[in-house]
């Protein structure tokens, strides 16, 4: 029912701020864009906001965390058939005006999965110190672990053919999930691509991640995918065999 | 050899055990398949406890000569961590079943709403 049709994922908690001019940009970047909102159970105005300015809202009943609400968004996608989709952090920190160079290679046919890396351009985005190093730390790893050099595995920034939605509904992995999506997009098969972009500073509110946390964050997501490459791969309903 | 006062008093607090296990089960606050564990540690506490010579055997196998009562310590200690490990498995599994349900929940109130207001 929505052939051909582009859904924009914009996964948001407590952005009642920022939504509204996230919404606007994406619309205004292409009007065919669709746009849902997945309000992370949120105490402020967030979902209001976001429904007046057009999206569709899906509400969760209380917070899950990122990875719970960006595959509520990938199960709405998946649900109402679209074959596109691009995901977009709700503080403004991912410029629509990118979204071109995320879609092309879906598009094209060259990838089934496309990052937007902060660091694979020229034009290099300064993460503070300890946050470099994380980041950092993962792209090393992971490039290890698939064989493929990446440059930012920690990126939401992501445009996705209905193969990568099917994946990302069936299986999403809960904080951090970036990191570990990437290792489960390679046990899948699917294509990747990272293609450099610019990032934008967050214009409200402050980053989720403290510092204690991203030292929790290192080590919890590390022993992730040492676990997850010694998994056996379950393939998501949508993918098995037809009986 | 085992005092018999540690014996008798052993034998009484697995007892116990597996009177509250089994009135939990009776009052509806325990699940039988939570509760089975809970009832084999109970069983086995209660033989060590109550069977004086297997519980001095054991000891011996395990080259616990001076107070053989420690290998009580050991098995209950042995079957804590068994059920702790368990319940954390019964968590991750009702946290996951809990973020599907919650996504479920959202997705069709979405779906809800958007066929109200068409009405």
């Amino acid at each position: 029912m929505n052939e051909g049709r582009v859904i924009a994922i914009v996964p948001a908690y407590n952005e009642a701020g920022a939504i509204a001019g996230i919404v606007d940009e994406i619309r205004a970047f292409d009007s065919a864009f669709d746009v849902v909102v997945v309000d992370d159970g949120s105490t402020d105005a967030t979902a209001s906001v976001a429904a007046s300015r057009g999206a569709a809202v899906v509400v969760l009943p209380f917070n899950l965390g990122i990875g719970g609400a960006v595959q509520t968004g990938f199960k709405y996608a998946l649900e109402h058939r679209y074959e596109l989709a691009v995901r977009l952090d709700g503080d403004g920190q991912h410029d629509p005006a990118e979204l071109p160079k995320l879609l092309a290679p879906v598009r094209n046919g060259e990838a089934d999965i496309v990052t937007g890396s902060r660091f694979a351009g020229h034009d290099s985005y300064r993460p503070p110190f300890a946050r470099r190093i994380g980041i950092t730390w993962f792209a090393r790893l992971v490039s290890l672990l698939i064989h493929q050099r990446l440059t930012d595995t920690t990126s939401g920034f992501q445009a996705l053919n209905r193969k990568g939605i099917a994946l990302f509904a069936g299986d999403y992995p809960s904080d951090y999930p970036e990191v570990e999506a990437t290792l489960l997009v390679h046990k899948h098969r699917l294509r990747l691509v990272e293609v450099p972009v610019r990032m934008r500073e967050r214009e409200h509110g402050e980053s989720s991640i403290t510092f204690a946390r991203s030292v929790y964050y290192v080590f919890k997501v590390t022993l992730a995918l040492f676990v997850a490459m010694a998994r056996k791969v379950t393939l998501p309903e949508q993918e098995a065999a037809p009986r | 050899m085992t005092p018999v006062k540690i014996s008798i008093a052993a034998s009484i607090a697995s007892l116990l055990l597996l009177l509250i296990v089994f009135e939990l089960i009776r009052g509806r606050r325990l699940k039988e398949r939570y509760a089975l564990l809970w009832i084999a540690t109970g069983l086995v506490l209660l033989v060590l406890s109550a069977w004086r010579g297997g519980l001095n055997t054991i000891a011996g196998w395990m080259g616990v000569s001076t107070y053989p009562p420690a290998i009580l310590f050991a098995v209950a200690t042995l079957f804590v961590i068994i059920v702790l490990l368990y319940y954390s498995t019964v968590l991750s599994k009702l946290a996951d079943e809990n973020t599907v349900l919650a996504q479920e929940l959202s997705l069709l109130r979405e779906r809800l709403d958007g066929l109200e207001a068409r009405e």
